[in-house]
């Protein structure tokens, strides 16, 4: 009796305690079902949203390897594109060849690039002579950049003599810089 | 007197200054020839303006050549050889004196007209009038210059003549024509791109000259009248060292089409080319013989450069400089007996003159930067490129070495100098 009582309060508590909370079942499934569906759209739109920006970073990838690879191909060699000689020297100096057959093997693979060698020297000598060995400097770069693959109708060599000085002074310092021939990509 | 010690002898130090920009220049002048005739130039009498700049390009002429001292005469007063007062020239010491007038007439040109006599036979050596427009009195001086330089020394006078240079300043260059003093500078060409070795044809009228405007070395030759030019010689590589044989009509030029330096002969309106060298080095700057049948070279086809003659038939040269050091830019003397050039040695240039007969070479300056010599007409004189005051200059020395001068043009270097070579 004491135990029927006991769980007949404990029942009462209960219900008097669920009483005031709940929804009305109706409402309740209906929210539900639209939270449902509106979490499914928002995944839909997410996963659609996730492909198109993978599909778009793919392109990208795919667009940039393809740009590297002609970049790659069309970079001009990593050489200097200066060599420079001893006094009334006009044949290319050993420390110099590594750099004008790098210049002619990339002439070489592609043919569609042209370029101009320009000879200069220093002031020691007349100008006229000067000019007739800037032009020997710069046709032996050419010829140099033929052997490495170069068409002769892809290099023009002209000579600047000593009309151009890079350096203006009467001493070594000056002149060993103005005895030079320089590879200019056009 | 040795030639060390007149080279210490600073005779005469001009600084002519002139008014207005078209042509400033000092000019400074070392050393005296030999034997210096007095002269005396009275003021000539008329317009004080005209006659006075016209007195004082008379006299400086004569005082550069180096082979007058200049008496003073600004007291003398006559017009004519019979108004001159002998008596009070007496111990005076001038060997001839020039006395005149300068009138202006009715065209507005003025005359010019003046008389030289010679103050120990009393006799008149001159009488002449000239008449010009006012702007040209420069001119009708040195022309009166060269009529009393011939009378008194008995070789042609060089005043009335001209010279071609380049003047570079930074990147810019001009190609100029001047007067033998550097005067009345015109420009025949200029732009960014560099200008060399002017030429002038036998006439006078028209320059040969190098231009690199196309991106290459280029030869043209210019009329100096119509400024109108013609491309000669462009083939690929380097044209240049252009030369006009004594018939005006031909050039000898230095082209690189067949793969080298290599002298050619070509028609000096263009075409008509023939090779004219084959060797595996360096050949350039030929000049012609007076009688035009020869050229000087200069070659390193002996391992250094060296100045070489052949025929202008071609053949085989003839090594003409021997010994230390290297040689450039010859230039034959106007009688053909010897030549002119730049000698270097011990890390500097010299201006020199060889002998073809007696193969002996003679420096004429004590070294420096000095480079392409070219002779006066008359013989007397060599221009030639110097560095002064860590500037390009122009230079003249006679060709006895005694007297030298600088030219100091307002700005820039002033490069290739050559005198114009008609006689």
């Amino acid at each position: 009796m004491k135990k029927i009582l006991i769980s007949g309060l404990l029942a009462s508590l209960l219900a008097a305690c669920a009483a005031p909370a709940p929804k009305p079942p109706v409402d309740n499934t209906a929210a539900e079902e639209a939270a449902r569906k509106a979490a499914a759209e928002e995944a839909a739109r997410k996963a659609a949203e996730e492909a198109a920006r993978k599909k778009a970073e793919d392109e990208a990838a795919a667009r940039k390897k393809a740009e590297d690879e002609a970049a790659a191909r069309n970079r001009l060699p990593n050489a200097a594109t200066s060599v420079y000689y001893p006094f009334d020297v006009d044949v290319v100096q050993d420390a110099d060849k590594v750099a004008v057959e790098a210049h002619g093997k990339f002439l070489s693979s592609h043919a569609e690039r042209k370029m101009r060698v320009e000879g200069n020297a220093d002031e020691r000598g007349s100008n006229e002579y000067n000019l007739a060995l800037g032009q020997r400097r710069a046709d032996g770069v050419k010829k140099m950049l033929e052997l490495g693959g170069a068409k002769a109708d892809q290099v023009e060599a002209a000579s600047l003599g000593e009309e151009k000085p890079k350096a203006t002074g009467h001493d070594e310092e000056s002149w060993k810089q103005n005895r030079r021939s320089d590879m200019i990509y056009k | 007197m040795s030639l060390s010690l007149l080279r210490c002898v600073w005779l005469g130090l001009l600084w002519l200054y002139l008014g207005n920009a078209q042509a400033a220049l000092e000019i400074e002048i070392i050393g005296a020839g030999e034997k210096q005739i007095p002269v005396a130039i009275a003021p000539f009498a008329g317009d004080v303006g005209l006659s006075g700049e016209l007195n004082q390009v008379i006299m400086d002429d004569l005082q550069r050549s180096g082979l007058f001292r200049l008496v003073d005469a600004s007291a003398e007063k006559a017009q004519r050889p019979s108004e001159i007062r002998h008596a009070a020239w007496v111990g005076r010491g001038a060997e001839a004196l020039a006395v005149g007038t300068v009138t202006t007439l009715p065209d507005g040109r003025f005359e010019a007209r003046y008389f030289l006599v010679d103050m120990v036979k009393h006799e008149v050596l001159l009488g002449e009038a000239l008449a010009t427009k006012p702007e040209q009195v420069r001119l009708i001086g040195h022309n009166i210059a060269d009529a009393i330089y011939e009378k008194l020394t008995g070789s042609k006078g060089v005043f009335s003549s001209h010279m071609a240079y380049v003047n570079r300043q930074g990147g810019f260059f001009r190609l100029l024509v001047a007067d033998s003093d550097g005067y009345n500078e015109q420009v025949v060409l200029s732009g960014n791109e560099p200008i060399m070795s002017p030429a002038w044809s036998p006439d006078g009228k028209r320059l040969a000259y190098v231009s690199f405007e196309n991106g290459h070395a280029a030869v043209y030759v210019q009329s100096l009248d119509s400024g109108k030019r013609r491309l000669v010689a462009d083939f690929k590589g380097s044209n240049s060292a252009p030369t006009w044989a004594p018939d005006g009509n031909t050039l000898a030029v230095v082209l690189t089409r067949d793969g080298n330096s290599e002298i050619y002969l070509m028609s000096a309106e263009g075409g008509n080319i023939r090779r004219l060298t084959y060797s595996n080095g360096i050949d350039t700057e030929p000049c012609f013989s007076p009688d035009g049948q020869s050229l000087l070279f200069t070659s390193d086809r002996g391992g250094s450069a060296q100045i070489y003659r052949m025929s202008v038939e071609g053949g085989s040269a003839q090594r003409q400089t021997f010994g230390e050091g290297t040689n450039f830019s010859p230039r034959y003397s106007p009688d053909g007996n010897s030549f002119v050039f730049a000698h270097r040695a011990n890390g500097r240039f010299y201006i020199a003159t060889q002998d073809f007969q007696s193969g002996q070479m003679t420096l004429l300056t004590d070294g420096g930067w000095e480079k392409k010599p070219s002779f006066a007409p008359n013989g007397k004189l060599i221009l030639f490129a110097s560095e002064a005051r860590g500037r390009g200059i122009l230079a003249t020395v006679s060709s006895d070495g005694r007297v030298k001068q600088q030219m100091f043009t307002q700005s820039g270097d002033a490069r290739e100098p050559v005198w114009e070579t008609r006689p």
